[in-house]
């Protein structure tokens, strides 16, 4: 058994595992910091589905800042092969070295007496052309050989080929791949790894049984207003709860793309840029494109403005009373 | 826990998850890496590594609820009847304490009211009569029955009898009633928790081996769901641009760019490849008695597809024909269909003026790279046929394809024409069962129509 990664201490509950990714500026929630947890020891990758913008990329950046590891990131795409993916053999280089090291070679081949004999000297040179020397590591390779372990974070994998995806079964469940001309290579630490899909296809089941699944959906009210008040520290916590309340609304309505987590903290740092102590129907009209993406939604929400805001001015008044 | 945790596999394969023994095997050891002591947590562990989808997701978590709700006896139910001697009533006479109480532990815990003793006894003779292994709910009364005999109900049963007509004895008898009702729940829990899905997959496999026709109109609701989820998985499969290599014939510019690092070397050949093409379908429907189920199920199939499909335009038709695209993409199905049959239904079909309606109304709409689909049973009640329109469309179009919901061996017979159709058609084939139906549009996507 290899000794414990250095950053083995920090995962020694699941309570440290959700106060730390917190300490990077990622709210968890329980079943989030559980799939950290488990990842790390259970030495499995975590699959996450989910919704665009919920934060399944930050997951992977959070988790590599709070470990204090190197983030190897790989997006994936069509067409995307082994050789952007695990390694490539550095072709200029080599053809570059064969062209100056030519005459050398050929005085020393030329010194053995026949054919035979040349080409067993040439053996003899060992894999000179294909050695570590020409060897071009791509994220998957150099997740691997990071001496002190690494998050290696496979974004959007259902967006790859499902060649690619059998491609990767032996790098997930034992943390090697076979590199044919050099042999295996195996991490010395297994990385922490986390796949993210955002469902355009349904991926295999072999993947799948590999993987931990974790599902992030959109946040309620409550895991919202601690997101927002991690990521956007400027904002006064009246005009907090007021936006989130009318995020929460908003998502209510038949949308063609409802607003996430994303959407909602880069309005919140619209309102705070803007200078605005609460949320009024001209702020509101003038910021709502960077709530909604579609002309179709906007139009639905502005309809609906009127009861979006009182409910959210509402909600602004209602919870100091409370306290 | 190991056997819990088996027990709670089987319960989740029941309700719909997939669960590989490798699944099985993560879990145990997730589980001991969190513990047994939190159950929100242990939800959270199970549910990463057993679920793997949001809709598994939410079966897990129904699942894991009754499941672990299913244990012991509920809360809402009464405990034991006190025992009905007075109180300061002396003991039966003769009777010095602890020798007339017999009827074994059973009687005992009833008397002290040990909830919790009963119910480890409940669960320990449950494992022992093979409980989880219930499959109908003809067996409710055969599994109580055995469970309460595990649990010691003769003795208790002749305690019974010893005791007939004093106080304790009627106590214990109301108490033994008490316990065979809960023993009956319990096993009617593990029926829910065991046997639903399986029932509920076995209907469903054997809906779609039924003639569409001859679905019971309360099956109707649950072939829809059926039909959409078969259409949603073919759309989710061929919903992407799909390219298809074609090996050995270099595609000269692309392997040039490609291999440009290198001095233009070809270290790197890339091949020629054909985009796989989503097919355009036109389907012209019969809507007379006869065939009116499976047109139903045919245009909500095709309806669900959408983005597999790059167009799609429906026709209905008995007596003569009207395009009905718009009913179908307005309204659910549910509506457009007794629409529909306002519009064109209940004549008696004439596919020789259907289909010449068709040429005279619509012929443009077919191109090299449209498929018709055409489905009826070909009788026209003995009216002109028309196949030199069938041929005209077929010349058009990139092919017919017909399906027909008699079997192969009636066609031609009394008033068919259907062999006179059939020359014309690529494909001609048998489609009465929904598992036909899907096969049969899975090889048009397969194929991207050809």
């Amino acid at each position: 058994m290899a000794p414990e990664p250095r950053f083995h201490a920090l995962l020694h509950s699941i309570e440290a595992t959700e106060a730390g990714l917190e300490s990077a500026g990622y709210i968890a929630n329980r079943q989030t910091a559980t799939a950290v947890y488990l990842a790390h020891h259970l030495r499995k990758p975590i699959l996450v589905e989910g919704p665009a913008g919920v934060g399944k990329t930050e997951l992977a950046k959070s988790a590599a800042a709070w470990l204090g590891l190197p983030l190897v990131r790989m997006q994936c795409y069509e067409g995307l092969d082994e050789s952007k993916a695990l390694y490539e053999w550095k072709y200029g280089k080599q053809l570059l070295y064969t062209q100056i090291l030519k005459d050398r070679l050929g005085a020393e081949l030329g010194e053995e007496p026949g054919l035979d004999a040349a080409l067993e000297r040439l053996h003899g040179f060992g894999d000179l052309f294909f050695s570590e020397r020409f060897l071009e590591p791509r994220p998957l390779l150099r997740a691997l050989r990071e001496p002190e372990g690494a998050v290696l974070l496979i974004d959007e994998v259902d967006k790859a080929d499902q060649e690619f995806e059998a491609f990767l079964l032996e790098l997930l469940s034992d943390y090697q791949v076979s590199v044919p001309e050099i042999g295996t290579v195996r991490a010395a630490v297994p990385p922490l790894v986390v796949l993210t899909s955002n469902s355009t296809r349904d991926l295999g089941d072999a993947l799948k049984r590999r993987c931990l699944h974790l599902h992030i959906g959109l946040p309620d009210a409550k895991l919202e207003g601690r997101i927002l008040a991690a990521r956007v520290p400027g904002i006064e916590a009246g005009l907090r709860r007021q936006v989130v309340r009318f995020v929460q609304e908003l998502r209510g309505l038949d949308l063609r793309k409802l607003p996430s987590v994303s959407e909602t903290l880069d309005w919140a740092r619209t309102v705070v840029l803007l200078h605005a102590r609460e949320l009024d129907g001209e702020l509101v009209r003038a910021t709502l494109n960077v709530l909604l993406k579609f002309e179709a939604d906007i139009e639905t929400a502005e309809a609906r403005l009127g009861d979006l805001l009182r409910a959210s001015q509402q909600e602004a008044e209602r919870r100091p009373a409370a306290r | 826990m190991t056997l819990p945790l088996l027990e709670f596999v089987r319960a989740a394969r029941s309700a719909g998850l997939r669960v590989s023994p490798a699944e099985t095997i993560d879990a145990a050891r997730a589980v001991e890496v969190v513990g047994l002591a939190d159950r929100g947590r242990l939800r959270d562990t199970l549910s990463l590594v057993l679920a793997k989808t949001a809709d598994e997701k939410a079966r897990f978590e129904t699942c894991f609820d009754r499941f672990f709700s299913r244990e012991g006896f509920g809360a809402a139910a009464p405990p034991p009847p006190p025992d009905a001697r007075p109180a300061g009533a002396e003991p039966p006479p003769g009777d010095g304490p602890g020798e007339g109480l017999g009827g074994g532990g059973l009687a005992a815990m009833l008397r002290d009211g040990d909830r919790a003793g009963l119910a480890s006894a409940m669960e320990e003779a449950a494992a022992e009569a093979g409980l989880s292994d219930i499959a109908v709910f003809t067996q409710v009364n055969l599994f109580t029955r055995r469970v309460l005999e595990r649990m010691g109900l003769e003795a208790l049963e002749r305690e019974i009898a010893r005791l007939d007509g004093t106080p304790q004895g009627d106590a214990l008898r109301r108490q033994r009633d008490w316990l065979r009702a809960q023993v009956r729940s319990f096993a009617q829990q593990n029926l829910r928790l065991f046997a639903d899905g399986d029932a509920e997959r076995q209907r469903e496999r054997r809906l779609a081996a039924t003639r569409l026709s001859a679905i019971d109109r309360r099956d109707r609701e649950r072939m829809r769901v059926l039909v959409r989820a078969m259409a949603r998985r073919l759309a989710v499969q061929y919903g992407r641009k799909r390219w298809r290599s074609r090996r050995g014939q270099l595609d000269a510019r692309r392997t040039i760019r490609r291999n440009m690092g290198w001095g233009g070397l070809p270290f790197l050949p890339v091949w020629k490849r054909r985009r796989v093409e989503k097919p355009r379908l036109v389907v012209l429907c019969d809507v007379s008695g006869s065939v009116a189920a499976v047109a139903e199920f045919l245009l909500l199939f095709l309806h669900s597809l959408n983005e597999a499909l790059s167009g799609l335009r429906s026709f209905a038709f008995s007596g003569d024909l009207a395009e009905v695209s718009a009913i179908l993409q307005g309204q659910p199905i549910e509506r457009a269909i007794p629409a529909i049959m306002d519009l064109v239904g209940f004549g008696s079909s004439n596919y020789g003026n259907s289909l010449a309606a068709f040429e005279a109304g619509w012929m443009p709409v077919l191109d090299r790279r449209t498929t018709v689909i055409i489905l009826g049973d070909g009788r026209g009640n003995r009216t002109d046929p028309r196949a030199d329109v069938l041929a005209r469309m077929a010349d058009r179009c990139k092919q017919v394809i017909w399906l027909n919901p008699e079997v192969r061996t009636v066609w031609g017979t009394g008033d068919s024409d259907m062999l006179r159709y059939a020359p014309h058609c690529r494909v001609a084939a048998t489609c009465a069962t929904l598992g036909q139906l899907e096969r049969i549009v899975a090889g048009l996507l397969r194929d991207g129509g050809g």
